[in-house]
This record gives structure tokens, C-alpha cells and sequence, in this order.
């Protein structure tokens, strides 16, 4: 599934922008004009890495500073142990799309609980 | 290098040896560890450990096929290392010779005197610790916490949200002021009260009471507070014992320069154990936080590999995290040394309050309440103005 995300333009370079779906998904706009999304929620617990430290191709969780490659997913070090989703992003138009990957999504315990058990 | 030996196995010891292997070091990694587990992560012992809803295979702080190549030595305790020859001898009367030594044996609980052989007295420091307290939790009762520390905090809040009756006492006028100041000590211990845990501030612990199992808990005012399980959270020592006699400099734990040298030569220390020069403050630290056990072995494994030929680069100022009564506590900088601290953003009431504290004028340290991105951009902005 394609989705729009934001326009470039509203996106300065170093920020994220967090798409309100279920699972959430973010899309970075890197210092160097790169453009990514990964799943919002941290393997670990649940913290929403846009509110993360973006730094190059990484985002480094709010919480408990495991970073996680946006051009991968890959997570550097624990407390994160399993690697972050990624998506696809096409700009066109100056519009961002979110091309959403068809893997499972890795989210921490407690919160894919509350997804399995229903709304939390 | 040949050898490098790591003298504890937990998280320092462990990132030790990854900074190793990434940093290009390829000979023999001896780990050794006197707990006979395998790494772990000891932040959710107070919290999703404690209350039962974290098992103990998540702790692991290994990720699956991770081979690090490590010769793990586990359930022996180093008992001296010999400085000149770099061998660090064990419980078990051997010997592990190595070119570069890596010590990271962290820290332990401290107890209060005349406590020993109690029943239902804990100090929570390892796995096994957290298990027995966690067991005991489960049957319910009246709980008194000695210390209004971090840890003495967490412990009182899951056991609060597991049921119990808690009460917790606090030497200090007021807790957390050491790591947090007055003000903001005032208003993140005011959690307690706010659900209706007891805190008892400005009265110390004159004694236990009880024959086998312990009932009370014995003020120096002369008031007698009942109690099935009592926790004593008064701080933790570092654990340098084992090196007295090796000519290593020990001071509050092992002193380090600003890359973990410490003042023999290839042996480095990092994590609870070891007190950092800080350069900005022009003073030695220990820190007892999980980040900087987790990144400062790269600089210390940069430093031992090259024989100190590195200039250190600066650190990020210190951070920690505690999770208490449902409300995330994040805390980065030094608050010793403010002049001011102010609320930015959010009210105490609400539980999400940003502080930032300033000397003159300059922000030294930021603690946030339930406010991770505003938290993460004052962090961001402390570590530019490093
Ligand atoms: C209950 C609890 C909750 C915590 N919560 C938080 C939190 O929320 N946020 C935060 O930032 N920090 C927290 N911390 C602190 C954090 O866990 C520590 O900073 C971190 O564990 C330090 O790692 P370390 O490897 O230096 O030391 P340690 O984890 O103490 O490990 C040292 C290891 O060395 C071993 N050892 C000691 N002496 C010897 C010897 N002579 N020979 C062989 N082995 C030896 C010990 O048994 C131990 O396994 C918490 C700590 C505890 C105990
Ligand atoms: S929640 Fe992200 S590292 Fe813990």
C-alpha cells in the first residue's frame, strides 16, 4: 500500500514525521537531504523514535539509546535486540509516499500485546 | 596484543568485548564473570522484572548468533591482578596472563550493618536478588524501603501497583537531591505520596526489628514502622576490593584518565567500577548509569588498543532513566553546580514536567517527566554546547 505522507517541504532536514497508523511509521528527513521510514515504535519498549536523536542514517531511541540504521533497519547495540522495520519512500511532486513493507512489524512485547488484544 | 582478558561480565564487561571485535582486535577474549549467568540487563529487575511482566530469557543482553569469540570463564570470582605481569588471579587458584586487562566488576548493593540473617531483608543488585524479592512480593504484605534513591524508588512503585502496603524511608530532608537538586528531588519523590505510598523523609534507620523474619523497621525518632519484607536501597559500592595490593590507583573506584587508562599501563577501566576524569569539570566521576556502561568501553578499547596515541573526544554529558509509578524520568548532565533550575514546559500535577538547569545562564543539565522528545532536544543541545 502507497500512502502520502507530508510534502517535503514541511519536513525540514534533521526532523521526522510521525504517520498516525496502526502500526505508526516515521519518515526522516536526514541532515544530508536523505529521505527514510521505519516503523515508529522501538523493538525495545515502546518509544516512538521520532522523538528520537537523529544523527547521519541513524536514530538513536528516546528512551535507552539503542540506534537503529534507517537505511536498514539494523539496530547497533541493546537494549534493542531485533531490527526495526523499514519502508519504501517515493518522492513525487514534492509529496512523500510511504510505500508499506509487507514484513511483519517487529514491536516490543507490550505493545504488540495491546495491538493483538485490541484497541489499548 | 595477544590476550585480552575482561574482569566482569555484565554490561560493560560485554560491550567491552564488542568494541574489541569491532574495532578490529582479533586474538584470544577471556570474559570473567562471578555471577554464573550470562550478561544481562539489570534496569528491569527493579521494574518489568520485578512485577513479573518481563521473563528472565528477555533480560539477556546477548541478541541471538551473536559469536563474539569469547572464552567465557563464568562463576569465578577474580580475586587479585598482578600488575607489572598483567595476570589476573582467580578464586580457583589459576591464573589468566593477558597483554591488556579490561576491568569492569561494576558495583554492589551496600546493606546496613547488623542486618545480616534476617529473613525477608533484600538489596536488589543481581538476577538472583530479584528473583527472591520477587517471590516474596507475590505474597503480599507490608513493605518498607529503606533508601529514596533510584532504586529504592522503582522498587517502591512496582510493589505498589503489585498490591502492597509501602512506605518508604529517607534519611535526607529530601530524596534524589544528590542526582537532581532540591526542587526537582522534591517534586519527582512527591510520586509517592501522589499514590498514596508513605515517605518518610529527614529520620534515619536506627535498626531491624524481629527474631527469625523481620516485623519492623526501627527509626532513630523512636517510632517502629511493621514489616513482612523490608528492601534496603542505601547505594552501591564499586567492586575494587580484589584489587588492593595490585598498585593500580583506587580512589571511589578505579581513577581513570578521560579515555578509562587507568595508571597501569594496558589496563583500562570502564562502567560502575571505574571514576572517569572529566575534563569540563576538571574532577574525577564515577557514574553509575547503563549508558555510560554501554558507551564508554569503545573509548577505553580505542585508547588500550593504541597504547593511549588517541586524544579522547568529549563525552556526551551523562544520562540516565528510571521508570516510576507509570511516569518515565530522564535526567542528562550534572545538576551539582546549577545556580537555577526552571520548569520550561509541562506542570508537576500532571506528572510531565521539562526542568532545564543553568549555570549562569548556561543549561548543565535537563530532567524530563513523561516528555521523551522535548527530553531528546535539550539533550541534543547539552552535548553541542559540550
Ligand atoms: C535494579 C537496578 C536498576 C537499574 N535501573 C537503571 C535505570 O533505570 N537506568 C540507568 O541508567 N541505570 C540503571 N541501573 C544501573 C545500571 O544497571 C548499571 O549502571 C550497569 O549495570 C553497570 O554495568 P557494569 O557492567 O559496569 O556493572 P555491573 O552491572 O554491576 O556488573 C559487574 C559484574 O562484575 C561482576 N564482578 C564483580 N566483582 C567481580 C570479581 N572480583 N570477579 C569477577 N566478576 C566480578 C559482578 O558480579 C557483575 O556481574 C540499574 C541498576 C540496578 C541494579
Ligand atoms: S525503548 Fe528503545 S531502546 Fe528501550
Amino acid at each position: 500500500m502507497m500512502i502520502p505522507a507530508c510534502r517535503l517541504v514541511d519536513l525540514p532536514r534533521g526532523e521526522a514525521y510521525r504517520l498516525d497508523i496502526d502500526p505508526p511509521v516515521s519518515v526522516f528527513h536526514t541532515d544530508d537531504g536523505e529521505v527514510f521510514a521505519i516503523d515508529d515504535t522501538c523493538t525495545h519498549q515502546d518509544a516512538s523514535l521520532a522523538d528520537g536523536w537523529l544523527e547521519g542514517c541513524e536514530v538513536e531511541c528516546p528512551l535507552h539509546a539503542s540506534k537503529f540504521d534507517l537505511r536498514t533497519g539494523a539496530v547497533d547495540a541493546p537494549p534493542a535486540k531485533r531490527p526495526v522495520r523499514t519502508h519504501a519512500v517515493h518522492v513525487e511532486d514534492g509529496m512523500i509516499y510511504v510505500q508499506l513493507s509487507t514484513d511483519a512489524p517487529n514491536l516490543p512485547p507490550c505493545v504488540a500485546a495491546r495491538l493483538a488484544g485490541g484497541p489499548a | 596484543m595477544r590476550t585480552v582478558a575482561v574482569v566482569g561480565a555484565s554490561l560493560a564487561g560485554l560491550s567491552a568485548a564488542r568494541s574489541l571485535r569491532k574495532q578490529g582486535y582479533d586474538g584470544r577474549l577471556v570474559v570473567i564473570g562471578d555471577e554464573l549467568h550470562r550478561p544481562y540487563d539489570r534496569p528491569p529487575l527493579s521494574k518489568e522484572f520485578l512485577s513479573g511482566s518481563l521473563a528472565e530469557a528477555d533480560l539477556a543482553l546477548e541478541p541471538d548468533g551473536e559469536d563474539l569469540r569469547v572464552q567465557w570463564l563464568l562463576g569465578v570470582r577474580a580475586v587479585g591482578l598482578d600488575g607489572p605481569q598483567r595476570a589476573v588471579r582467580l578464586a580457583d587458584g589459576s591464573e589468566v596472563r593477558a597483554d591488556g586487562v579490561v576491568i569492569a566488576t561494576g558495583a554492589a548493593a551496600r546493606t546496613l550493618p547488623g542486618t545480616d540473617g534476617l529473613t525477608g531483608v533484600h538489596t536488589l543488585r543481581t538476577l538472583d536478588d530479584a528473583r527472591a524479592l520477587r517471590d516474596e512480593l507475590a505474597l503480599g504484605g507490608r513493605l518498607v524501603v529503606i533508601g529514596g534513591g533510584f532504586i529504592g524508588a522503582e522498587v517502591a512503585s512496582t510493589a505498589y501497583a503489585l498490591g502492597l502496603d509501602v512506605t518508604v524511608v529517607e534519611a535526607a530532608p529530601t530524596p534524589l537531591a544528590g542526582p537532581l537538586g532540591e526542587t526537582m528531588g522534591g517534586i519527582v519523590s512527591a510520586l509517592h505520596t501522589d499514590h498514596g505510598v508513605r515517605l518518610l523523609c529527614g529520620v534515619g534507620v536506627k535498626g531491624l526489628s524481629g527474631r527469625s523474619r523481620v516485623d519492623a523497621v526501627l527509626l532513630e525518632d523512636g517510632r517502629s514502622i511493621p514489616a513482612d519484607i523490608v528492601v534496603v536501597g542505601v547505594g552501591a559500592r564499586p567492586c575494587v576490593e580484589w584489587l588492593a595490593g595490585s598498585g593500580i590507583a583506587l580512589a571511589d573506584g578505579v581513577t581513570c584518565g578521560a579515555d578509562g587508562r587507568t595508571s597501569l599501563a594496558g589496563v583500562v577501566a570502564v562502567g560502575d567500577c571505574a571514576s572517569w576524569y572529566d575534563p569540563r569539570a576538571g574532577l574525577h566521576r564515577r557514574v553509575e548509569h547503563w549508558t555510560g556502561a554501554r558507551e564508554r568501553p569503545d573509548a577505553a578499547v580505542t585508547a588500550l588498543l593504541a597504547g593511549g596515541a588517541v586524544e579522547p573526544g568529549a563525552p556526551r554529558p551523562p544520562y540516565f532513566w528510571s521508570d516510576q509509578y507509570g511516569v518515565k524520568i530522564q535526567f542528562a548532565g550534572h545538576a551539582a553546580g546549577a545556580d537555577s533550575v526552571t520548569i520550561e514546559e509541562g506542570a508537576r500535577d500532571d506528572h510531565n514536567v521539562l526542568a532545564v538547569y543553568r549555570r549562569s545562564g548556561h543549561p548543565v543539565a535537563v530532567l524530563g517527566m513523561n516528555q521523551p522528545r522535548l527530553f531528546t532536544r535539550w539533550r541534543k543541545q547539552l552535548a553541542a554546547a559540550a
